[in-house]
Order: structure tokens, then sequence, then C-alpha cells
């Protein structure tokens, strides 16, 4: 299989979750879409990695798993606080830092 | 057999990454993400990384999407509003990810890397093994492997602290005062405690809220009192 076909998915799948996260208005949505970016990358990058016969890709790729579960726990906390303060779970609405 | 492979996973996770960003329903998204992430393990798997593909099952399918059904099962799953004043915006950001997407293309078949064209480099069996990931995580990438540990205790506590509820917070609650309360500053604390003790939240009440909840504070089944705002210290 061509290194290129890899690349083709991840771009795709990078601009498909680009576009979700421009349009969709729940923040846990957007999380989701910002894990299909993230994934997408590390697509990326373990096609390079096999390009190259190379195992630092797999190195990167490990840490943006870590990166994305430190996101994941900090950005639902975010959206469980803001449910609890009854603030609107809607990015449109979240204007203002000091709520 | 490699090519059957690819082509049973690539559409399937081109398909489902649509999904996620198309289905207004919240936790059929997080389900399509679900099957996104298996297929993309799948790719790993057809690019020999072996130990990334394990990884990337239990980390996200296993633990990261369970966070993502409880939380959204906590927070009700409305549907994701459509329509209203985005709409417009919504056809510039289809152009703006076709751009992307273009971008992405020209950049690939531009690129000059003949590589690309081809099968990648010859690579051993054991490529991408985890002796071969870990041995490489302390020695050459000892720093970023510790960052990523120091960086994964950070969100951890962030977490509890941004989610955690003290009892004494909401009106009609009885407060647990600790001793160290006593010195922490006005708006300081979790986010509840912060805002309310200072500045309770103006126009919230009319947001769109599932019907489970009044708004005036409190879950249906929370607190007792109607009146909304923090209690002062």
């Amino acid at each position: 299989m061509d290194i290129g076909w890899y690349l083709a998915v991840s771009a795709i799948v990078f601009a498909i979750g680009a576009a979700g996260v421009i349009t969709r208005r729940n923040p846990l949505l957007v999380l989701l879409c910002l894990e299909l970016m993230l994934g997408a990358s590390s697509l990326a990058l373990l096609a390079f990695a096999k390009m190259h016969g190379n195992l630092d890709g797999h190195v990167f790729a490990l840490v943006v798993i870590v990166v994305a579960a430190a996101e994941v726990a900090v950005g639902l906390g975010i959206v469980v606080a803001l449910y609890r303060n009854k603030v609107a779970v809607d990015v449109d609405e979240l204007r203002e830092l000091h709520g | 057999m490699n090519e059957a492979l690819f082509f049973f996973a690539g559409p399937i996770a081109v398909l489902t990454a649509l999904g996620v960003v198309v289905l207004r329903n919240p936790f059929y998204a997080v389900l399509s993400l679900v099957v996104h992430l298996l297929s993309l393990s799948l790719l790993f798997l057809l690019l020999y990384a072996p130990f990334l593909a394990v990884i990337q099952v239990m980390v996200y399918v296993g633990a990261v999407m369970v966070l993502y059904v409880f939380v959204n099962a906590y927070v009700g799953g409305a549907d994701d509003a459509g329509g209203g004043p985005g709409r417009p915006l919504r056809w510039l950001a289809g152009l703006i990810s076709i751009g992307v997407a273009a971008t992405f293309g020209i950049a690939l078949l531009g690129s000059g890397l003949t590589a690309i064209d081809s099968d990648g480099a010859e690579v051993g069996a054991d490529f991408g093994s985890p002796g071969q990931i870990g041995e490489l995580l302390l020695t050459k990438f000892l720093l970023p492997f510790e960052l990523a540990s120091f960086l994964l205790l950070v969100a951890a506590v962030g977490a509890v602290v941004l989610a955690r509820r003290r009892g004494g917070t909401l009106p009609g609650e009885t407060r647990m005062i600790a001793a160290l309360d006593l010195l922490a500053p006005t708006g300081t604390g979790s986010m509840r405690e912060g805002i309310g003790a200072i500045n309770p939240v103006p126009g919230a009440v009319n947001t769109k809220l599932p019907s489970g909840t009044r708004p005036d504070g409190g879950t249906a089944s929370g607190g007792t009192a109607s009146r909304d705002g923090g209690e002062d210290r």
C-alpha cells in the first residue's frame, strides 16, 4: 500500500474535523472533532515513520495521545463545571472569561 | 491483503468522521467516533505500529470514550442546535474545510517526496514493538516522556479541581468549612465557588437547559432553595 493513500485519508479526516470544530456549537462535540484532528495527525506521523523506517514518529504519536487524554480530562471538566453553573453549554454563548 | 484491509478501514474512517461532524445527536456522534478510532487503529496496524494501535484502542476507546459517554449522559445530551444565526457560517465552514483538504492534497501531490508513491522503507518484524519504543522513550526521548507524565498529573489535578462539587455552594445546602477555607481569598476555589460568591452569572437563566433542570439553581433532584447565586462566605 502506498504511503500516499494513508496521507490522503489523514488529510481528509483532518479537514472534516476542522469543519466540525468550526460548525459545532456544543463544546462536547467540538472536543470530539478535535479528537478527529488529533487522530488524523497521528495517522500522518505513523505514515511518515513507516516511510522513513524510523521510530521517532511513533514516540511523537504516543505524546499526541497523551496530550489528547489530558485535553479531554480538562475539557470535560470545564463542560461539567459550565453545566453546574447553569451557563449555556454552547460555544457561541460563551463570550466572556469572567462569566 | 494490505490493500483489502486499507480499503475496508479507510472509507469507514472517513465516513464515521463525517458522522461525527454531521450527526445531531451527541450520543450518536460519540459512537461514530468510537468506530472511527477502531478503524484508525486498524490503519495503524497496517503501518506496522502494533503498539500504537493497541494503545489507541485502550486509551481512546477504553477510557476517553467512556468519559465522553458519561459526560454526555450527565450534561443531558441535548441535540446540537442546527440553523439559527450561524446558518450562513456553516457554508463558509464547509468551504474552509474543502480548502484545507485541497491544500493538503496539493501539498501531497506536489511535495516531491518520491517515497510517498512507494511502500516505505523495509522494516523488520519488530518495528514499532513495545520494546523498541520503550527504549527510545528512556534514551532519546527521556525529557518528553517525563514532561508527558507531568502533563498528565497536572491535567488530572486540574480536572478534579474544575469538576468537583463541595457542599454548600448551592443555596439550601449546608456548608462544611475546612480550616483552609478561612485562609482562601474570595473568588478562588472551584468555578461555582469563585463565580457564585462574586458575580452570579447573569443571563444564564434563559439559556437552553434540558427540561430536567430548573433555571433558578439546582437540578430537579438537587437543592431546595429558590434563589440563585452562591452564598457569601
